[in-house]
């Protein structure tokens, strides 16, 4: 059937607000869906309340509404605009259910719009733990031993019959929460009761434990006639017991034979059948009993999940984008492979490459936390890399991390202690990964580690070979080290940086040698067909040549002028989805201005990664030896760093070294906004108060100086983002022991000391300047004191009880520094008010996280101009056209859920990650009061 | 794990393109047709299928041999029928608890020579541009001027008979003798998932050897014909074309898989070509022109049935298109109970979504 051409406009749901489980993976899914839809005619109206996303922007639909995800806003919209049919797949968990309410209170039904992309019984049939067991009994397909517990008796019983151990699933929750896994019977009640309590039905699942199988993930898209293809099969290096969202996972599957493999598509198709008849996608995944290829499935989503954005992105497969068009009637064999732009889209993507997925966690975040790794999900992001081996992938996976490590290994940051490492490996968290590599680098052998791990030992010999090459290279030198073995170690995606350290020698000289004995990177398409059909496409991945003289190199160079603009890696708190977001627009504003776009990112989660976004996109870690190999590759007239957060921004001062043109506000100028003590002097010069302080490189010195600015202090290591390390102290000890924190975690690191000023009211400021004129965006005041985060303050734009001298203030301090500074391109500046004098916090000129916020709420694209303004564009250029009206509140929001453990504390130190909008007209709204009202009550340190 | 290191060995396409990696398999020189295979899984199913007789498989896939290897249940054949094997990984080590040996014992005892550390996806974009060509791998003549002396004696595929040397010398019977249904099968080099496909439906099989004579087989009474796939040029097989004719003509249900197809094809009048690099994979899609619904296929072909004249034949239909590039996928006879299809339903390695064929072929019976 082709297009329904009965639909004329549809309504798209979003996920809301970022939270650990449901990330910005549904920006990406929503986005693709909504221009997928456009470019069929379709009228397009879209609810998010999360301000940050790239589809509550104009380019993406006819109608946003930043409303609370709630049904008085579907009303609302209902009320407004003639909807056909709502697609509700796109926005995770959280827009599925809000369908399913709207559902039940008759909504749908009594605005005649058709729920298109899903069944809702097909949604029950699987979130119900019971009802999806049944199921599959029903059609033979196997599950664990157990069911499902609606009280605590029920669940004893249940207990005695399926024996330990067991796991608990609580029904109906997000990224597992509140379930686990209980080994003895003394823990069972404690975990029962914890289960039915989260919830919301009050109703677990007490199940067989399959603990230490494999585990494997399949996505599949449907079309109306029931055509069904599998995009991708995932392999989880984790075995069964950590949740998938934590889990390790590779694609193509590594280890499946074909007969196993077929049994479970076979499965996987069986399964999306028999819960309902609706065009979409779905995921599915299972177990397998590595003893005798036994095949469980463990569970079904029928709707576009963090996998799916993952299987997009390591196939090239659009699987939001098709799903959408199938939504609205067509089927798969009508519609044609994007990348190829000549082959069908129902096709299977076939891999000539790996990748391996890495989760990022945040543990640092949540002191206290319960740091292992389980059934509920506690990472807050992920990177993909891609190689043409599992190992390849695997580094560039680990390089991609931003936690201070240049891949797997070859770092000098292993850990030593046997005990340590074997606790680890038994019980995993964020690290295990590289204990396993430190396991192999002390000698402790391969059996060990696998009794300890249950990992495939296909797996963990590809670390243990890795072990291998790094104890190889360090039996040379620089100067003795053979070409093959070089050759070897890079083929295996070991960084320069590693070489060096195995080598005792630089980075450079690593890199020159190479260079010198033509190992030097090829880029490879992602192109859904290895290499069958010439591709379309420009999408990206690095490696090196093997087997032959000439280099095939696939990602041609133009002579076009072009721009790089660096990515924000993976998702973490302090950096998030808000940075891709000004990646993006920083992309099309070049592509308007005339340049060839060209984006490095490495997180999978992203639209700056979707593949018609840049002209050009490389799917590579942005680091270092990457970056430098892709700018000498396409040799472009300069790089954007100020969008993409700390990881872009913290490649400045070596680009700047390199002879590589920053586009915007130079190195120099971010440098110093940085350096505490040449930006005082900045300040000082401006007749621009700042609070005492004082730089201090040990706690003897910082005692000293302490005293002499008073108490309270505010104590933050330099150059880090979202406040990390930054705690307000009141005495001496405090002091001394976090200046030692700070200098374990960072060694060397300069530490900043500020007075703090009590009880002051927080502001910031958002401009844009092109080095002479400066325009300023927004002006914010937070509704908390001065003390916590500026990420995790309610932040009203603009402010609502500043007096008209303290905004002069602000207005005027903004100007003077964003011209000081030759900002060329964005900056935000952050104020502490107290007595009606304005002091300078800090000053950051790039992007900052408040930037997309400011964007929606007037609806002005200002990282557009922004750009343009880096690439030479002036102030004047533009007209600035905001719609002002009331007030927009930026609501911080938490995952502390996730870990019962920890009190909800706030400070300096960033703990949200995510946030919503909120509209006002009147100061008397009662969510305003509320929160105005609660303002000191988390305020701790 | 000790892993041992491997002797270096060469691979030489036709037009004078030389890749250098590691040798695997067996220390030896080996040469055939090279073609690509896309799958990503089912390697020991593609190298003992006797329709890649006389090829040299480039798996396209990253990793090769991570799973090792199950005598019987994932063998094709009772052999390796592959010529030489081409990949990227070649895995040192396997992981499988059912697994019988690894890859590498297997090819050593199979005596077949490999090469591994090549950047398959070079040679496959290059073999995509230049069209299919005949190349050699060795591991014991490395001077390339001698490499090319071998080379030059490697027949070229096209005008190449292979069925009667890889299919059964002797006719053999498969499936419960008792059963209700019997089917001849005509064997140009057949694999084993096909018979087990029929004989899991209730089929009593006699296999007979490519060059058997329609009236040898007739005698044996069976309920209907299966002409299996096999190797070659289609085009040289006038021996084959004219039982499928007579076999045709009887009116007795006939079924036919890729050569099969091809042969099937002929037999009603149509002609085949070699394409320029044919099809091998796992993720082909194929759209059922009767039923409007589309299946991915598992696919082995490098000729196909001609378009042009398919649609100007009146007593042929055409039944399944490629929808990539809109080939022949399926027929069927308008005026007997005969049809045939290009890609392989009984799938190993690939998808299940044709098996429906062999109920449709059983329920002519």
């Amino acid at each position: 059937m082709p297009k329904d051409t009965s639909i004329k406009s549809v309504l798209i749901i979003g996920s809301g607000p970022i939270i650990i489980g449901q990330a910005c993976e549904f920006d990406y899914s929503g986005s693709q869906a909504a221009r997928s839809l456009r470019e069929e005619g379709i009228e397009v109206i879209l609810i998010n309340s999360n301000p940050a996303t790239i589809m509550t922007d104009p380019l993406n639909a006819d109608h946003v509404y930043l409303k609370p995800l709630e049904k008085k806003s579907i009303i609302e919209i209902l009320e407004k605009h003639k909807v056909d049919a709502v697609l509700p797949t796109m926005g995770g968990q959280t827009a599925l259910n809000l369908a399913i309410d709207c559902d039940a209170a008759g909504i749908w039904e009594k605005y005649g719009v058709r729920i298109i992309g899903v069944d809702i019984n097909a949604i029950e049939t699987t979130e119900d733990r019971e009802k999806f067991r049944l199921k599959m009994l029903e059609i033979g397909v196997g599950v664990c031993k157990g069911r499902t517990a609606r009280s605590f008796l029920e669940g004893k019983e249940i207990a005695q019959e399926t024996g330990f151990p067991l796991v608990i699933r609580p029904s109906f929750t997000l990224g597992g929460t509140g379930g686990g896994f209980v080994n003895e019977p003394k823990d069972f009640d404690a975990a029962l009761n914890k289960g039915l309590h989260a919830s919301p039905t009050h109703e677990v699942l007490v199940e067989q434990s399959i603990m230490g199988w494999k585990e494997y993930e399949l996505e599949l898209l449907r079309d109306n006639l029931g055509n069904v293809i599998i995009i991708c099969s995932i392999e989880n290096f984790d075995p069964m017991g950590i949740h998938t969202g934590d889990s390790i996972t590779v694609a193509p599957a590594m280890t499946l034979p074909d007969t196993v493999y077929q049994k479970m598509r076979d499965m996987a198709i069986k399964m999306m059948n028999a819960i309902g008849k609706f065009a979409g996608g779905c995921n599915v995944q299972f177990a397998l009993n590595p003893d005798n290829d036994d095949i469980i499935a463990i569970e079904i989503n029928p709707r576009v999940s963090r996998s799916s954005a993952l299987a997009s992105k390591a196939t090239g497969y659009p699987i939001a984008k098709i799903a959408a068009k199938m939504a609205i009637g067509y089927n798969l064999d009508e519609l044609t492979n994007a990348i190829t732009g000549s082959t069908s889209a129902f096709f299977e993507p076939a891999l000539d490459y790996v990748i391996v997925k890495v989760p990022r966690w945040n543990f640092d975040k949540f002191h206290g936390a319960d740091k292992s790794l389980g059934l509920q999900m506690k990472s807050v992001g992920e990177a993909m890399g891609i190689g043409r081996n599992f190992q390849e992938a695997l580094q560039k996976a680990c390089q991609s991390l931003e936690i201070k490590r240049n891949g797997l290994g070859a770092d000098g940051k292993g850990l030593r202690d046997q005990d340590a490492i074997m606790k680890s490996l038994a019980n995993p968290s964020w690290n295990r990964l590289f204990h396993i590599y430190d396991a192999f680098k002390m000698g402790i052998s391969f059996k060990t580690i696998r009794n300890a791990t249950k990992i495939d030992k296909w797996f963990l010999y590809q670390v243990e070979d890795l072990v291998r090459v790094e104890n190889e290279l360090e039996k040379y030198t620089l100067q003795s080290v053979p070409k093959a073995l070089l050759e070897e170690a890079k083929h295996k995606g070991f960084a320069d940086r590693q070489i060096a350290y195995a080598l005792r020698c630089l980075e450079s000289e690593v890199h020159d040698l190479r260079t010198s004995h033509g190992i030097t990177r090829v880029y490879k398409c992602v192109d859904t067909c290895a290499a069958e059909f010439e591709a379309k496409t420009p999408y990206f991945y690095s490696s090196f040549s093997q087997g032959s003289e000439t280099l095939d190199n696939e990602s041609v160079a133009t002579d076009k002028k072009k721009v790089i603009v660096l990515g924000s890696g993976p998702n973490r708190i302090g950096q998030g989805i808000e940075f891709d977001y000004s990646c993006v627009h920083g992309i099309l504003a070049a592509k308007e201005a005339g340049y060839e776009a060209i984006m490095i990112n490495s997180n999978p989660e992203t639209v700056s990664t979707d593949f018609d976004i840049a002209d050009k996109l490389y799917f590579e870690p942005v680091f270092w030896e990457h970056v430098y190999d892709i700018i000498q590759h396409e040799k472009p007239e300069g790089v954007i760093v100020q969008l993409g957060g700390q990881t872009a921004l913290k490649l400045a001062e070596k680009l700047s070294k390199y002879g590589i043109k920053i586009i915007g506000t130079s190195f120099e100028a971010l440098d110093l906004a940085e350096d505490r003590g040449a930006f005082s002097t900045l300040l000082k010069e401006n007749d621009i108060p700042y609070p005492r302080f004082g730089v201090c490189e040990d706690a003897d010195n910082a005692v000293e100086l302490g005293r002499q600015l008073g108490y309270p202090l505010l104590v933050r290591p330099s150059y880090v983002l979202g406040g990390q390390s930054m705690k307000i102290v009141i005495n001496e000890q405090e002091l001394e022991q976090h200046v030692v924190d700070i200098l374990r975690d960072i060694p060397g690191n300069k530490i900043l000391l500020d007075h703090f000023l009590e009880n002051a009211i927080e502001a910031e400021a958002d401009a844009i300047c092109d080095g002479e004129d400066v325009y300023i965006i927004g002006i914010m005041e937070h509704i908390e004191p001065a003390g916590i985060h500026s990420g995790d303050s309610h932040s009203v734009l603009p402010p609502f009880d500043l007096s008209e001298n303290v905004i002069r203030q602000i207005e005027e301090h903004t100007r003077k520094i964003a011209v000081a500074l030759q900002t060329k391109g964005l900056i935000n500046i952050q104020f502490a008010v107290k007595d009606e004098v304005v002091y300078i916090i800090e000053a950051n000129p790039r992007a900052s996280r408040t930037v997309p916020f400011i964007c929606k709420a007037y609806q002005e694209p200002y990282v557009n101009y922004a750009t343009k303004v880096m690439l030479g564009a002036k102030l004047k250029d533009f007209n600035f056209a905001p719609k002002k009206n009331g007030w927009a509140i930026k609501i911080p929001v938490f995952s502390f859920n996730k870990f019962p453990n920890v009190n909800m504390e706030l400070g300096p130190e960033m703990k949200s990650t995510g946030e919503a909008i909120y509209f006002i007209d009147s100061l008397k709204d009662e969510f305003f009061r509320k929160v105005y009202s609660e303002r000191n009550l988390y305020l701790s340190k | 794990m000790k892993v041992t290191q491997s002797q270096p060995a060469i691979l030489l396409l036709e037009d004078g393109t030389v890749f250098r990696g590691n040798a695997l398999g067996k220390i030896g020189t080996s040469g055939g047709e090279i073609c690509f295979n896309t799958g990503m899984t089912g390697y020991q199913e593609i190298y003992t299928d006797p329709s890649y007789f006389g090829q040299v498989i480039v798996n396209t896939t990253s990793h090769i041999g991570n799973y090792g290897v199950v005598n019987e249940l994932e063998e094709e054949s009772a052999s390796v029928k592959i010529a030489g094997m081409v990949c990227n990984e070649f895995s040192p080590i396997h992981s499988r608890k059912t697994a019988d040996e690894s890859l590498q014992e297997y090819f050593e005892k199979a005596g077949i020579v490999g090469i591994s550390g090549i950047d398959t996806r070079q040679v496959v974009r290059h073999i995509r541009e230049k069209g299919v060509m005949n190349c050699i791998i060795s591991s014991e003549i490395l001077d390339i001027e001698a490499l090319k002396a071998e080379l030059a004696k490697v027949p070229p595929m096209e005008g190449l008979e292979l069925s009667s040397q890889v299919c059964t010398q002797e006719p053999y019977f498969l499936g419960e003798e008792g059963a209700e249904k019997k089917v001849a099968v005509l064997d140009l080099g057949v694999k084993k998932s096909i018979l087990s496909n029929l004989t899991d439906r209730g089929c009593y099989l006699k296999v007979f050897p490519a060059k058997t004579s329609f009236a040898e087989m007739e005698a044996w009474a069976p309920d209907g014909y299966f002409i299996s796939n096999g190797p070659g040029d289609p085009a040289v097989m006038p021996y084959a074309v004219a039982t499928v004719k007579e076999i045709v003509e009887n009116e007795k249900p006939t079924f036919g898989i890729c050569l099969g197809h091809q042969i099937l094809a002929q037999a009603s009048g149509l002609s085949t070509y070699k394409m320029k690099n044919g099809h091998r994979g796992l993720n082909h899609p194929v759209k059922n022109l009767i039923t409007g619904l589309s299946e991915i296929t598992s696919q082995n072909h490098g000729f196909a049935v001609r378009m042009e004249e398919l649609e100007a034949n009146p007593s042929v239909e055409l039944t399944h298109i490629n929808l990539n590039d809109k080939t022949v996928e399926g027929l069927r006879r308008v005026d007997k109970p005969a049809f045939s299809v290009q890609h392989h339903p009984e799938a190993s390695p690939g998808p299940h979504d044709s098996r429906y064929l062999f109920d449709s072929f059983v329920e002519m019976l």
